[in-house]
């Protein structure tokens, strides 16, 4: 008998609020979390916005220990977790640890401490030989991120298969996918999937600026991320994390949880093209969309929403579009499409797993999250973008996907438990 | 109703995965053979660091791979974009991928895919992009720095590289994530992918690359080569970090031999992943548990496995951890140990899939390469260590174990086909 998997507990810490209900009223709101950076001098920089969260460990309710010795990125998904965890309701204690695993998505992971190590030890540079007297304990865990898929394991108990999904801008998307997999095939029956990512420093803004990935509206932050729009230039950078209690369907409809959603599709393909570039055809993401209904057993019309990856560079937006057609036909036309990356920016890695938890909750509260700053639509991406409100309509099942670095192409069926809500 | 990657097993949890290909870049050897010479003969691959002046560290030594010209193996294109890793990683794909007689048409398209592991990402190309950034302006940093940095670019290049568009991953689990990768692609074949290329390589012996790793407080401050890293034995005094790693070609069995696949190394029998409980809890270690699960993933009792290959930390309490995790499952000194990765120093996300392959010819030759020898190993350990030399023995299974810093414990259980 094939095992189903279930979402039953959702944690979120995105730009523009804490937790997942202010999530979820900043995008049905519409509202944008993008603004001037404020964490440090983005000055010599051509990108100078960036979607920030306020973030506040103590208010988490860490300790001064586990401040220190989380990195940002980690703090983000521990919190996740236990908001999910606790959303859950689920008694782990009464779970054997060893099928309790984790999955952890994360695009740049520790990126954030590095820089920060770095510029003691190299004195900004000055040393290529880095000072060792200066080396923080903590250095090895940014170098090697393996404590941010621990802390985590730590936080719900498991004792299972643990891991970091890092597959780029898909992370997100993938390391459900990842945790997906482990349920259905047998060697979990809970999973902590999700995925954190911290990137906004000088290093990663630079990385971006090299080439021309992230947006020059520098005038206009609370505007900047314009997916579709024909005057989008960029993405914009943004940190953030979410995390899902996965549960196998049966176990989960026993105990009485609140499911959410079920993951009835997933696939991932790559372009084998360029690690930055897309090709205009969109035929790799295409097929991963085909792959994930096909897998869900169901017609491309069953779909109701389509959150896409919206990111807001040119090339991205048309590429996706041109996917859209192909795997979904004259439907394409028809379903709502719609970017939360218009609000709560481009948290890299982390995204898809903040994406899907928007997808989630557009299915438990039957709403369609817009499209912010879309006014003239590119001519070339010419279908339903949902744009600047949302939309109440009837949504029992959704396609998400995702595009990154390295060529990756993701795709995500989530779906009512039992296929409609009663 | 068919489907490359359902989250069903299309292929069923039954169907064989086999190794058909392998490449490596060790510091004891580049190339398959080579360094199969090099491990029977005990030759080692750790040295003092010659990339910098290391002597202001703590530390002197490292497994480096020195006779290895990346233009000799890639286009001039590639080099500007590539960390070291990364080319270590290019190349070993194709050694792997000739090895196993593949080209970018030998499957349909989306029929093969790409898994690997990375623990330290583009390092020393990362900290050059820094050093730009800080004392010259972000106007400096290189076009490729988004990518030749980030965790997944193994991947993503040897995706580009041959062409491999089917379902493709890259793994995070400090030193035991390159068997992850191993167990992943091998998920990926039972959920219809027929080849998937996978392992792991790394590097990180930049000046900043090494100082990072040393302050994981385990690698040793000991300055002889010979007698630096020796796991298992009572003057255990740490590890030294090494760079290189395996890249392996896995198959659908069924798909390989409808191919005429030219030979067969073995099959990936078995694969588990566990994860230590966190610190204080009083509950026990698991890596007891994943090699118990890997070889019940197997079908096999632990009396079937003929040798196993240790993670070996080098570090006395975690040797002890270890020894008494084999004892558990296998009875003391039961089954015959080794750590050839001794001679090439701790390559993260490249220990797990060199391991394999190192098992792999182990079962091909029938012989157990040694362990290098240094001070007797304690007899509370009850480890059956092969020293010395290579202990000539039909091998027909091994089970190799890897240990990630924080606990990630991850298992394989690899049978001659």
């Amino acid at each position: 008998m094939t095992r189903r998997v279930v979402i039953t507990g959702i944690g979120v810490r995105a730009p523009g609020g804490s937790g997942t209900k202010e999530f979820w009223d900043l995008l049905t709101a519409g509202r944008t979390a993008t603004r001037r950076i404020s964490f440090f001098d983005a000055a010599p920089f051509r990108s100078r916005v960036a979607a920030e969260a306020d973030f506040f460990p103590e208010a988490e309710g860490f300790s001064p220990r586990e401040i220190r010795r989380m990195d940002r990125a980690t703090q983000f998904a521990v919190a996740c977790t236990r908001e999910a965890v606790a959303d859950s309701g689920l008694e782990f204690a009464g779970v054997d640890p060893y099928r309790v695993g984790v999955s952890l998505g994360s695009a740049v992971a520790s990126a954030t401490s590095l820089e920060n190590e770095y510029l003691v030890m190299a004195d900004k540079g000055r040393e290529w030989l880095v000072d060792p007297d200066y080396l923080s304990p903590h250095m090895f865990d940014y170098l090697s991120p393996g404590v941010m898929p621990a802390e985590v394991a730590w936080a719900a108990g498991a004792e299972g298969p643990v891991t970091m999904v890092s597959d780029g801008c898909t992370s997100g998307l993938d390391a459900v996918g990842y945790g997906v997999q482990l349920i259905r095939e047998g060697s979990a029956d809970v999973m902590i999937a999700g995925a954190s990512d911290t990137p906004i420093s000088p290093i990663v803004l630079a990385c971006f600026d090299a080439i021309k990935a992230t947006t020059t509206r520098n005038d206009d932050p609370e505007h900047a991320s314009r997916p579709f729009d024909a005057s989008r230039n960029g993405f914009v950078l943004a940190e953030g994390s979410a995390m899902f209690v996965l549960e196998e369907y049966e176990a989960a409809k026993a105990r009485g949880a609140q499911i959410y959603a079920e993951v009835t599709g997933y696939a991932t393909r790559c372009n084998a093209y360029h690690m930055t570039g897309l090709k205009k055809d969109g035929r790799e993401m295409a097929e991963a969309i085909r792959a994930a209904l096909d897998e869900s057993r169901i017609d491309p019309t069953v779909v109701d929403y389509v959150n896409a990856h919206g990111s807001g560079t040119k090339q991205n937006d048309r590429h996706e579009t041109a996917a859209f057609k192909i795997a979904l036909g004259q439907h394409a036309y028809d379903v709502p499409v719609s970017s939360i990356k218009s609000m709560v920016g481009h948290s890299l890695g982390a995204i898809g797993s903040i994406e899907i938890a928007a997808c989630a909750l557009a299915i438990k509260h039957d709403v369609v999250p817009p499209t912010a700053n879309l006014h003239t639509p590119d001519p070339e991406c010419d279908l339903d973008y949902v744009p600047l409100t949302a939309r109440e309509q009837r949504v029992d099942s959704v396609l998400t996907v995702g595009s990154g670095f390295g060529g990756f192409q993701s795709a995500m069926i989530l779906r009512a438990p039992e296929g409609v809500k009663a | 109703m068919t489907s490359k990657d359902g989250l069903n097993d299309v292929n069923g949890r039954n169907a064989r995965t086999v190794i058909t290909g392998i490449g490596i870049t060790a510091p004891n050897g580049l190339g398959t053979e080579a360094f199969w010479k090099a491990v029977l003969a005990g030759h080692t691959g750790i040295a003092p660091v010659t990339r910098f002046d290391a002597s202001r560290y703590a530390a002197s030594l490292a497994g480096q791979i020195d006779d290895f010209d990346a233009a000799e193996h890639l286009g001039s294109r590639l080099l500007p974009q590539t960390d070291p890793s990364t080319r270590l990683a290019l190349v070993a794909a194709d050694w792997a991928l000739t090895d196993a007689g593949v080209s970018p048409d030998t499957l349909p398209d989306y029929d093969m895919g790409v898994v690997t592991s990375n623990a330290l990402g583009g390092f020393d190309f990362t900290h050059r992009e820094f050093d730009k950034l800080w004392s010259k302006g972000p106007d400096f940093v290189s076009v490729y720095e988004s990518f030749a940095w980030f965790y997944a670019v193994n991947t993503g290049q040897i995706s580009i590289r041959h062409k491999l568009r089917g379902p493709s991953a890259a793994l995070v689990g400090e030193q035991a994530g390159g068997l992850d990768a191993l167990g992943h692609a091998r998920r990926t074949i039972r959920r219809g992918t027929p080849l998937v290329v996978a392992g792991g390589v790394d590097s990180a012996l930049d000046p900043w690359g090494y100082v990072s790793q040393l302050a994981g407080g385990r690698v040793t401050t000991a300055t002889d080569p010979a007698r630096a890293y020796l796991p298992f034995s009572a003057d255990a005094s740490g590890y030294v970090p090494g760079e290189g790693g395996a890249i392996l070609v896995t198959e659908d069995e069924a798909s390989a031999r409808e191919r005429g696949v030219q030979q067969i190394y073995g099959e990936l029998a078995g694969y588990a992943a566990t994860f230590d409980p966190a610190p204080g809890s009083g509950r026990p270690p698991a890596l007891r548990r994943a090699a118990e699960a890997a070889l019940a993933d197997a079908g096999l009792a632990p009396g079937d496995i003929d040798v196993v290959f240790a993670d070996g930390a080098g570090v006395p309490e975690l040797d002890a951890a270890e020894a008494e995790a084999i004892s558990a499952v296998f009875g003391a000194g039961a089954v015959p140990v080794t750590a050839p990765k001794a001679l090439t120093g701790r390559l993260y996300s490249g220990g797990g899939p060199l391991d394999v392959a190192t098992a792999l010819l182990s079962i091909r030759d029938g012989v157990i390469p040694p362990t290098p020898t240094g001070a007797p190993v304690p007899e509370a350990y009850g480890l059956d260590l092969v020293q010395g030399a290579p202990r000539d023995r039909r091998v027909r299974t091994a089970l190799v174990l890897a240990r990630g810093r924080h606990g990630f414990n991850s298992a394989v259980v690899v049978r001659g086909a």
